[in-house]
C-alpha cells in the first residue's frame, strides 16, 4: 500500500537512518508536492511531526481521550453556535420568536439547535470527567500545576457559557432562572449588588440585559476559552502526559532498590 | 546598568580584567541609559498607552450602566375609589419601556387601613411589589389565605408583605404611590426592613436594616428611600 502521509509529515527517522529528504539532484526532478511547497515556506513540519509523533507514557489508556472529547464538544458548540447566530435575534421582543422559528421552520433547525443544547450538557459532563481523570491520576502534580490552574479557569468559563446561554431562548424558564441567578449574585456582601447591576446593565431586567448576555456568550467567553485551550494544549505537548499511577509504581524494580542498599 | 546587549561579546568569563568592549551604537560619555534600554522602555510605554487607549473606553462602556439611574416613572393604575382597604387590586405596570413583557411587572395595590395596621393612614395607598424577597420569582396574592405565595421555593408573606415562612430574608418590596387627578399613581420601588421602615431599593436575597445597610451598600442605579 502506498504511504498516504505527505513526506513532510512522516515520522522522522531514527538517527543515522536519514529523514527521507531527496538529494539536491533528485529534488529537481521530484514531482510538484503541495505539502512540501507549504512546508518549505512555513517550516511547520518539525512542529507538526513533533506534535503528532510525540511520546506518550506506557499505560496510556482510554481515559486520556477525555480531554480531546471535551475539545470536540467545545468545537461542536462553536460550530453549531455560529449557525444558530444566523437566525437568532438577541432582542427581548423577538428572541423567543426567533427561537421558535429556528425550531419549527428552519430546515434542520431543530437538529442544529438540539446539538447545541445537548452538546452544552455533554461538554459539562466531559469536562468534569476529564478533571476527575487528571485528579485521580495525580496529573496535576509538579510540573503540571499550571495546567491544572488553567483547567480550573476553563471549567469556570464553561459554566459561565452555560449561564449566559440559558437566557437566550427567552422563554419563561430561562427568564426566571436568569433573574434568580442574577439575584444570587447580588447577595454577595459589598460587591454583590454592583456585580448584579453590571450583569443586568442596570437595576432591573434592562433593555440591554439580553444583548449583554449574548455578547458574553458568543464573543467574549468563547474567545477566552479558545485562548486558554491553546495554552492548555501547549503545556500538554510541552510537558508530555503523566503515566497512570500503577505504571509508575512498577517502574521501580526491586533489584534497583536492593542494589542501592 | 545591566544590559544584556553589553555582555554579548565580552562574556562574564573575563571578570575584572575584561578587555575593553566596543561601545554600543549611540553611546556617549556619561549616559545613564543605553540607547537600547531607552528604546525598550519607550516601546513598552507606547504599547501600554495604546492598549489602555482601547481597553479603558470599552471597560467604561460595559461598567457605565452601574452609575446610570433611569428617570423615575409614575404610572396611573386606576381611580381612587377603585381600591379598598381590606383586599388588593392587581395592576400591571411598566418598569422598562420598549422590551415588551420582560419590562413589565404586576403590583398589588390597596388603600391604607389605620384600624388594622398601625402607622397607615386612610388616604394613602400601599403598592406591594410581586418580586419575591428570596430570589425574585413572581409572588401571587391568594385571596382565600390573605397572603402572598411564591411559586419557586415556598416563600409565604402575610397581608402586609411580612415573611410568614420559607426562605425570604425580608418583607416584600413596595412602590411609592401618589394621587394625581383622582388617579392612584405608582412610582419607584423601595425596600423595607422587618418593621416596614423604608430603605433604598435592594435586590432580592439581601437583608435590610442594621449592619446589612453597610454590607449591601447603596447603588447609584436606584433612587433613595422615600
Ligand atoms: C475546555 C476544557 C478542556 C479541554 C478542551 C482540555 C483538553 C485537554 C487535553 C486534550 C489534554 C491531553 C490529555 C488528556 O486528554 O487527558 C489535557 C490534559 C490535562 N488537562 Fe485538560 N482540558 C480542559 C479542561 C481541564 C480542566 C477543567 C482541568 C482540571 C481542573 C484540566 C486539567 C488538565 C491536566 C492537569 C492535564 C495534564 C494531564 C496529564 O499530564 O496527564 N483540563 N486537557
Ligand atoms: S424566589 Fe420566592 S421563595 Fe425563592
Amino acid at each position: 500500500m502506498p504511504n498516504l502521509v505527505p513526506k513532510a509529515l512522516r515520522k522522522p527517522g531514527k538517527p543515522g537512518e536519514g529523514n527521507g529528504a531527496l538529494s539536491p539532484e533528485k529534488l529537481k526532478e521530484a514531482p510538484v508536492d503541495l505539502v512540501g511547497w507549504v512546508d518549505e515556506r512555513t517550516g511547520a513540519s518539525p512542529f507538526l511531526t513533533g506534535l503528532l509523533f510525540r511520546k506518550v507514557p506506557k499505560g496510556t489508556n482510554w481515559y486520556y481521550t477525555l480531554g480531546s472529547a471535551t475539545l470536540f464538544a467545545f468545537l461542536v458548540q462553536a460550530i453549531t453556535g455560529v449557525f444558530l447566530a444566523m437566525f437568532y435575534v438577541p432582542s427581548p421582543v423577538e428572541a423567543y420568536g426567533s427561537i421558535t422559528h429556528i425550531t419549527n421552520d428552519v430546515f434542520l433547525g431543530e437538529f442544529v439547535r438540539g446539538m447545541h443544547k445537548w452538546g452544552a450538557t455533554t461538554m459539562i459532563i466531559l469536562i468534569f470527567l476529564h478533571m476527575a481523570r487528571t485528579f485521580f491520576f495525580g496529573a496535576y502534580k509538579y510540573p503540571r500545576e499550571l495546567n491544572w490552574v488553567i483547567g480550573v479557569v476553563l471549567i469556570i468559563l464553561t459554566l459561565v457559557m452555560g449561564l449566559t446561554g440559558y437566557l437566550l431562548p427567552f422563554d419563561q424558564r430561562s427568564y426566571w432562572a436568569t433573574i434568580v441567578a442574577m439575584n444570587i449574585t447580588a447577595t454577595g456582601p459589598i460587591l454583590g449588588p454592583y456585580l448584579a447591576d453590571f450583569l443586568r446593565a442596570g437595576a432591573e431586567f434592562e433593555a440591554t440585559t439580553l444583548s449583554r448576555f449574548y455578547a458574553l456568550h458568543m464573543m467574549l467567553v468563547p474567545g477566552l476559552i479558545i485562548a486558554l485551550i491553546g495554552a492548555h494544549l501547549y503545556l500538554v505537548v510541552k510537558l508530555g502526559t503523566t503515566a497512570p499511577p500503577w505504571v509508575r509504581a512498577e517502574s521501580k524494580p526491586k533489584s534497583l532498590r536492593e542494589e542501592k542498599v | 546598568m545591566a544590559d544584556p546587549a553589553n555582555n554579548k561579546n565580552g562574556g562574564a568569563a573575563g571578570g575584572n580584567e575584561a578587555p575593553e568592549r566596543p561601545k554600543p551604537a549611540g553611546y556617549f560619555e556619561g549616559e545613564t541609559m543605553t540607547r537600547r534600554a531607552a528604546f525598550a522602555v519607550a516601546g513598552q510605554a507606547f504599547g501600554g498607552v495604546a492598549a489602555a487607549g482601547v481597553l479603558l473606553p470599552v471597560v467604561g462602556f460595559a461598567v457605565a450602566p452601574i452609575f446610570d439611574r433611569p428617570e423615575e416613572r409614575w404610572e396611573a393604575v386606576g381611580p381612587v375609589d377603585a381600591f379598598s382597604d381590606d383586599t388588593y387590586r392587581q395592576a400591571v405596570i411598566t418598569l422598562r419601556d420598549g422590551i415588551g413583557e420582560a419590562g413589565k411587572t404586576t403590583v398589588y395595590i390597596r388603600r391604607g387601613n389605620p384600624s388594622r395596621f398601625e402607622g397607615e393612614s386612610a388616604d394613602e395607598f400601599i403598592a406591594i411589589s410581586t418580586r419575591c424577597a428570596h430570589l425574585g420569582c413572581p409572588v401571587r396574592f391568594v385571596e382565600a389565605a390573605g397572603s402572598f405565595i411564591c411559586p419557586c421555593h415556598g416563600g409565604v408573606y402575610d397581608f402586609e408583605g411580612k415573611v410568614l415562612g420559607g426562605p425570604p430574608v425580608r418583607p416584600l418590596d413596595r412602590f411609592q404611590t401618589r394621587v394625581r387627578d383622582g388617579q392612584v399613581e405608582v412610582g419607584p420601588r423601595y425596600s423595607v426592613t422587618n418593621s416596614l421602615k423604608p430603605v433604598r431599593s435592594r435586590d432580592p436575597g439581601e437583608f435590610t436594616g442594621g449592619i446589612w445597610e453597610y454590607l449591601y451598600p447603596p447603588r447609584p442605579s436606584t433612587p433613595p428611600a422615600p
